[in-house]
């Protein structure tokens, strides 16, 4: 009898654990097939020579990092990805934190500004690219120039300005990270108000008390209750910008000569143009371990800062 | 009378300034964000000819026109639909798929359940980038490039991890007092999860809903990759290829981007408190 109860018992209770499997099984098969597989697959294509079609794929170990190495045109797209990094680290979040301490008060149209703050970023960045593109643009014909900047710039009378805004090397790189913090500041914004709005309005009245002005509220007050939000806003900021590049296929467009190049592009061109699989996805393990170990210093330097 | 003899409050002029000054800063930002899209629209407007000279704000005739060369002559109707069609497949899939997935991981026991759930969770810590790569050549080796379908499972997957950590949290807060209930009236566990569990979650699924529509809607590269036939393209593949053959029809391409992107705004207007709460709440960031 108590053999037969154990059987039962251990019956409904494989039931149980299996409809339960059923539960995540299709999240966990598609997650499978193209996530895992994908992740451990670019470590493995890393090591070959292979254009992608034939069946011959030849090893060649570690080949592909050292040339990896030794590509300049690589470290320079590296270098511009950190550019467009610093200024959106800087410029884009300082806007955002700005804009986020001015709408942090009982303010008219505070609604109106947060919706129209965070109408670039649910625009897609094909759409903003070509609107910034054509915006930008450098043509001109009988003095007058076609792009909406360069005509402002021949209005206001400050026509040695005016240049070829996207071919340019010199601004070509400013103007696509001003266009992607553009993009961008509207997600920093809201996270950095709501951070704002959950700071104990107590600790600014005990502040003030204490007679504290407003310069000194906000360095001992705002700044420290801030940081962990600061932290989250800056590490999704320099994920982000790292990776950017739907933006400069739209706005500068694909005949690159180098001047706008990131590691992404890089990583598309070595698999779309010059049909090397096996390169490409050693840019693509060496960049990810790149992010990783940013985002772990990141978390690091977070967990210092609690601690203080 | 006596209000005029109070002597201006110099603290009440300081507040007014600097409101001023605060109404000014955002204003400009806000022009700034506003501008740029009416230049478009504004620019869809003109012909080949008056885009190139026409400054003025409010042209005097508008080209409705470009609207129709685009969604004819572009081929936009046919990316529009696709664009919808994989929109809203996606966005089902990722809701039924991570919810089921989301509910076992709250409520239900069994083996191996941190260790999945984590997995989930460690993907969306790990940045990948180039994963579109190793992707490509395995959609090629099972013959899913250039397929709906294949483009659908793809962008599942991209939603997935975020979709299942935001529900589970949800779920993890929500009291089960009615599922016991549900229960014990002798409901199956997918009952449950369809009739009580889905509906009590509705808000953390409008989350889920309009980031993962947002996505979809405005993804690039892995269309780009995988759906190269015409027939199959999206809206935001579909601007790219038409820049090769119509690059001097600004008007145009600008009618192209504006049916990019008015749907998204349309959505964003109605969902933006979804948006915003979703946002704030950190939830969507992890």
């Amino acid at each position: 009898m108590s053999t037969n109860a154990a059987k039962t018992f251990n019956f409904s209770k494989l039931r149980y654990t299996l409809e339960s499997f059923a539960f995540i099984f299709p999240a966990v098969s598609i997650f499978s097939i193209f996530y895992i597989f994908p992740f451990f697959y670019i470590f493995k294509l890393s090591l070959y020579e292979w254009n992608g079609l034939s069946p011959f794929m030849s090893f060649i170990g570690l080949e592909n990092f050292i040339e990896l190495m030794r590509d300049k045109i690589w470290w320079t797209s590296m270098w511009h990805a950190c550019y467009i990094t610093l200024i959106a680290l800087t410029f884009q979040n300082m806007l955002a934190f700005g804009l986020a301490l001015a709408c942090d008060r009982e303010i008219r149209l505070k609604k109106f500004y947060r919706v129209v703050f965070f109408l670039p970023p649910v625009l897609s960045e094909v759409v903003v690219g070509f609107i910034w593109r054509w915006v930008l643009n450098a043509g001109e014909q009988n003095g007058e120039p076609y792009g909406l900047l360069n005509f402002a710039l021949m209005k206001s009378g400050l026509n040695h300005l005016i240049t070829d805004w996207l071919s340019n090397p010199d601004t070509a790189l400013t103007c696509i990270a001003i266009v992607h913090s553009w993009k961008g500041f509207g997600w920093g914004f809201i996270m950095l108000l709501a951070g704002l709005q959950t700071i104990d309005k107590q600790l600014y009245e005990a502040a003030k008390v204490d007679g504290a002005n407003s310069w000194e509220t906000f360095k001992n007050v705002t700044v420290p209750m801030m940081i962990p939000v600061i932290l989250v806003v800056m590490i999704l900021t320099v994920l982000g910008s790292m990776q950017v590049f739907v933006l400069i296929l739209s706005m500068v467009g694909q005949g690159l000569e180098y001047e706008a190049e990131v590691p992404v592009t890089r990583i598309l061109a070595a698999m779309t143009s010059s049909k090397q699989y096996g390169y490409a996805c050693a840019m693509g393990v060496t960049f990810g371990a790149i992010l990783i170990f940013i985002s772990f210093s990141f978390k690091k330097i977070s967990e210092r800062m609690k601690q203080v | 009378m006596a209000k005029a003899k109070i002597p201006i409050n110099r603290y009440q002029v300081f507040q007014s300034t600097k409101y001023l000054f605060i109404h000014i800063f955002l204003m400009s930002v806000a022009a700034t964000c506003i501008f740029p899209l009416f230049w478009m629209v504004r620019s869809a407007l003109m012909t080949k000819e008056t885009i190139f000279i026409d400054k003025s704000l409010f042209p005097s005739a508008l080209q409705w026109g470009n609207f129709v060369k685009a969604w004819i002559g572009g081929n936009f109707g046919t990316y529009f639909l696709n664009s919808l069609f994989y929109t809203f497949s996606v966005v089902v899939g990722i809701v039924i798929i991570s919810s089921l997935a989301a509910y076992a991981f709250s409520r239900l026991r069994f083996p191996g359940k941190d260790f999945f759930f984590y997995m989930f969770v460690a993907a969306m810590m790990i940045p990948l980038p180039g994963s579109f790569v190793p992707l490509v050549v395995l959609m090629n080796k099972i013959g899913l490039v250039n397929t709906r379908l294949g483009y659908i499972l793809c962008m599942i997957n991209v939603g997935l991890s975020m979709s299942i950590l935001l529900l589970k949290t949800f779920f993890d807060k929500m009291p089960s007092d009615l599922e016991d209930a549900a229960r014990i009236d002798g409901c199956g566990k997918i009952r449950i999860w369809w009739n009580v569990a889905l509906p009590l979650a509705r808000p953390a699924i409008a989350v889920v809903v309009i980031f993962n529509s947002l996505n979809v809607w405005n993804e690039f590269i892995l269309a780009n990759l995988l759906l190269t036939d015409d027939s199959l393209m999206t809206l935001q593949t579909g601007l790219f290829k038409f820049q090769g053959p119509n690059l001097a029809d600004y008007p145009v391409l600008m009618a192209g981007l504006t049916i990019a992107a008015i749907p998204i705004i349309i959505i964003y207007l109605f969902m933006q408190k979804h948006i915003i709460k979703g946002l704030s709440s950190g939830a969507v960031v992890g």
